[in-house]
């Protein structure tokens, strides 16, 4: 892996100091899931935190863990690794929970989701940066990948996040068996 | 107008407002043709006073001269000199309807119905005329046409001299004095302008006087005492009525017809205290005051004092702070977290008012309608208590009044055509809280939907296909269409329907949902269904395996614990409990949620039977945590339902507890058995 994660501290500071900065370009939060870097729009990102435990939600999708309270407001956590149909791991003291903004049709709702670690803000100044998906080859169905960056370190792996979480999409795959999930992804 | 009374303007006309209300739901509550009900007409009696009363202190004349025939007429029936005749109530009705107009013209100060007024006192004036003795009928009819009631036995001198009174060599005393020859007389100083000793100019007048002038004495004489100070001060004299015994007498009546209620008008001293002209207290008005029970208020008082009991206890512990000591701190946050959490949720509680506050205007409604209508209704009311965040009860107002009205008019039946049933139909409003939700039904004992019209509607609109069937469900649900809310078609009485889709719009728009029940000759009921935000209820804590269920206080009948023996499986059925003569079903919630690690001998667990709908089931949950009161929160607004919750809270610890819907379970219980 070669972008390295930083402290949550330090990233939440970057990350306010980074979009008041730069108005113009894209900027992407990357975070780590099962070795391999994705990114989100920042604009996006409402803030991030540290995992604590959740209430379960009876009868949910297996990924969802449960609700969190975020200031009063109840917000669904999902599991990003479990969304993916990847292996899911042991909770560490990096792994945090994005709460993102997901837009919809009808309404914005708030989501937080959990990763194994968020590592960087990413400046994109030059659109023609961003490659298109391919077809083939990702642990993720590629629906819901807007893009692709090379960086030094890598690979980014940009996420269309209002696809990703909408909620008609997430009950679309309640269906699918966490195992079934698995080995579609095997 | 004095500078003093200014300040009771507003509160005289929230006042009247409300006895205005006093005086309908009595007028309503008589019995006509009966011997009149003393302490009814008492009542109503009392109302109308306060208000020529308070009128009369500021001057509205023209209410002042209109309410003193009601009275009049009201005393009568009081005295049982004239019998209660519908006749009579229903004119007093439209009196009160008149007097509202009135004041609210007053208050906004602008013209009102001048030629309506002049009508209906000449009603009441002839019902006095056929009912009382001529002499006294005499008596009563000719103050009527003249602005200020004669009845006045004295005056009432509002006396505010400017500061260089003396200095044109005017002395108060001896206007006093010469007052005090012409009656009976009772000087009442106002001190308020007095500035510190260091300021005070010894040649100015700072005093002000009210005084109270009783005798036979005519204004122009009074006014001729104050001849010489006229330009250098404000004069009012008004007449003193006989109810008026002080100044201050509209003040002490209103303190102790809130003391009955046991009720706090917050905000009433809203506004500037110095405006005194009709048009700035008008336009102070709109701002909207809410009134709290004394208890609600009592309890955040009581809060606010242990809050700050906790902040000193932190502050001494702040002193001198060393690690010992931390279990202190712990307890002391503790307390602080209880006690703002408490504070918050009284705060809240403050917003929630009775429902009784919507349904109060139907009577009247029903009663007029149903007399232009020719039906004979009766209105049932229940649940009044209930209570509802105020915004809601002011979006739910116009929809309740259009389904009322639809139920009166196309719901009940005239008497002849109720075939078995009694003549009366019966319409009832009911609002009660379940399942975390609050439900107010509508129902009438008429016709009910006509299925066949409205299936026949619904065919040619192209909304239904030939040939299908549909559930008595899918067919009501036309009459919120709004293509179809003309009503002809539906039920041979115009109107049926009419605006539905905006009394679901209307609905909606506060987060509801209605639903409508209905059986051809039996009638309807209409239910809506409103959204818990802000609602408040008392939750009793239960945990399964991992996790903490709450299940609405309400709807718990009673914990058990049970005995094998007292178990029965029933082929295909699930577990009943046989329990006080009766087989109630048994839902293991662990199995219904997939909870973890939760207790599955039904001996080692406790079953918490719930209600609702009529029906009961047996929660099998591991055991009861504490109480709390909880406001709900919406799980919908950033996922979605989720089968068997109606809701999530904050829990004490911080933590989402999600809320049973125990209607829903029961639901899903039936379904499965």
């Amino acid at each position: 892996m070669a972008t390295k994660s930083t402290d949550l501290a330090t990233l939440s500071a970057h990350l306010k100091r980074e979009v008041t900065a730069t108005a113009e370009g894209l900027q992407y939060l990357t975070f780590i899931l099962a070795g391999e870097s994705y990114g989100i729009d920042i604009l996006k990102v409402q803030e991030i935190r540290g995992w604590v435990p959740v209430t379960k939600v009876p009868n949910a999708p297996f990924f969802v863990r449960g609700v969190m309270n975020l200031r009063g407001a109840i917000v669904p956590v999902i599991d990003l690794r479990l969304r993916f149909g990847l292996e899911s791991v042991e909770y560490t003291k990096t792994t945090v929970v994005i709460v993102v903004t997901v837009r919809s049709e009808h309404n914005d709702r708030i989501i937080g989701m959990v990763v194994d670690g968020v590592s960087d803000v990413l400046n994109i100044n030059n659109p023609a940066d961003i490659k298109d998906p391919p077809d083939f080859g990702t642990a993720v169905h590629t629906e819901f990948i807007s893009g692709l960056v090379t960086i030094e370190a890598g690979m980014v792996m940009l996420l269309d996040v209002d696809r990703l979480l909408s909620i008609e999409e997430m009950f679309a795959m309640e269906s699918v068996r966490p195992a079934e999930a698995m080995h579609a992804a095997a | 107008m004095a500078i003093d009374i200014g300040q009771f303007v507003q509160t005289f006309f929230e006042e009247s407002l409300e006895g205005l209300d006093i005086m309908e739901t009595g007028l309503l509550a008589l019995p006509p043709g009966a011997a009149a009900d003393l302490d009814q007409v008492n009542t109503i009696f009392r109302a109308v006073h306060s208000i020529k009363g308070g009128s009369g202190t500021f001057g509205f004349k023209e209410v002042t001269s209109f309410t003193h025939v009601m009275e009049t007429l009201l005393d009568k029936m009081r005295e049982g000199q004239m019998a209660v005749t519908s006749e009579a109530i229903n004119t007093l009705l439209q009196s009160v309807d008149c007097l509202r107009d009135m004041l609210m013209a007053v208050r906004n100060n602008t013209e009102f119905d001048a030629p309506r007024v002049e009508e209906l006192r000449k009603q009441l004036a002839q019902m006095l005329d056929q009912k009382v003795s001529a002499p006294s009928a005499a008596h009563w009819r000719t103050p009527a046409a003249q602005p200020p009631p004669v009845s006045a036995d004295g005056w009432l001198i509002s006396f505010r001299p400017h500061l260089d009174l003396m200095h044109s060599g005017n002395d108060p005393v001896r206007i006093f004095r010469e007052l005090a020859a012409l009656g009976d007389l009772t000087v009442r100083p106002d001190f308020s302008r007095l500035p510190r000793l260091a300021e005070m100019q010894p040649e100015d007048c700072y005093l002000a006087w009210d005084l109270e002038l009783r005798g036979s004495a005519t204004r122009e004489t009074v006014a001729e005492v104050f001849a010489w100070v006229e330009d250098d001060s404000d004069l009012s004299i008004e007449p003193l009525l006989e109810d008026l015994t002080a100044l201050g007498s509209v003040e002490p009546e209103v303190a102790n017809d809130n003391a009955q209620q046991g009720e706090l008008l917050l905000d009433r001293r809203a506004g500037d205290r110095r405006k005194t002209d009709r048009r700035a207290v008008g336009g102070g008005a709109d701002s909207s005051s809410i009134r709290v029970g004394i208890d609600k208020v009592d309890a955040v008082i009581n809060l606010v004092g242990e809050l700050v009991t906790t902040q000193s206890m932190l502050s001494a512990l702040g002193v001198d702070f060393d690690m010992s000591r931390i279990d202190k701190l712990h307890e002391a946050l503790d307390q602080l977290d209880r006690n703002t959490r408490d504070l918050q949720e009284h705060v809240m509680r403050i917003r929630m008012l009775p429902i009784s506050s919507v349904f109060s205007r139907f009577p009247r409604m029903v009663h007029d309608i149903s007399e232009k209508l020719g039906k004979q209704v009766e209105l049932q009311l229940s649940g009044e208590q209930t209570e509802i965040d105020k915004t809601v009860i002011e979006k739910i107002g116009d929809p309740l009044v259009h389904l009322v009205r639809n139920s009166l008019d196309h719901g009940i039946e005239p008497p002849d055509q109720r075939g078995e049933k009694p003549a009366t139909g019966i319409i009832t409003l009911n609002a009660y809280h379940k399942s975390g939700s609050i439900f107010i039904e509508v129902g009438d004992d008429g016709r009910g939907l006509n299925r066949e019209a409205l299936l026949r509607k619904g065919l040619d609109a192209g909304l239904l296909r030939p040939g299908e069937d549909y559930t008595d469900d899918q067919i009501h649900e036309l009459i919120f269409h709004p293509g179809l809310s003309t009503a002809k078609e539906i039920s041979d009485v115009s109107g049926r329907g009419v605006g539905m889709d905006v009394v679901r719009r209307n609905i909606q728009d506060v987060g509801g949902s209605i639903q409508i029940a209905s059986q051809p000759g039996r009638g309807s009921k209409i239910t809506i269904c409103l959204p818990l935000t802000l609602a408040i209820l008392d939750g009793q804590l239960v945990s399964v395996g991992h996790d903490c269920y709450i299940i609405p206080l309400l709807s718990i009948v009673e914990s058990v614990q049970i005995h094998a023996e007292m178990v029965n499986r029933v082929a295909g059925k699930g577990e009943v409990l046989r329990f006080r003569g009766q087989h109630l079903p048994i839902l293991r919630l662990y199995e219904q949620f997939c909870a973890d690690g939760a207790v599955t001998n039904l001996e080692k667990g406790l079953l918490v039977v719930v209600e609702a709908d009529g029906r009961q089931v047996g929660l099998f949950v591991d055991d009861l945590q504490g109480q709390q009161q909880i406001s709900i929160k919406s799980l919908e607004k950033n996922f979605r339902r989720v089968a068997g919750v109606a809701g999530a809270t904050i829990l004490g610890d911080g933590r989402v507890g999600l809320i049973l819907d125990i209607s829903g379970l029961i639901r899903v219980n039936n379904a499965a058995t």
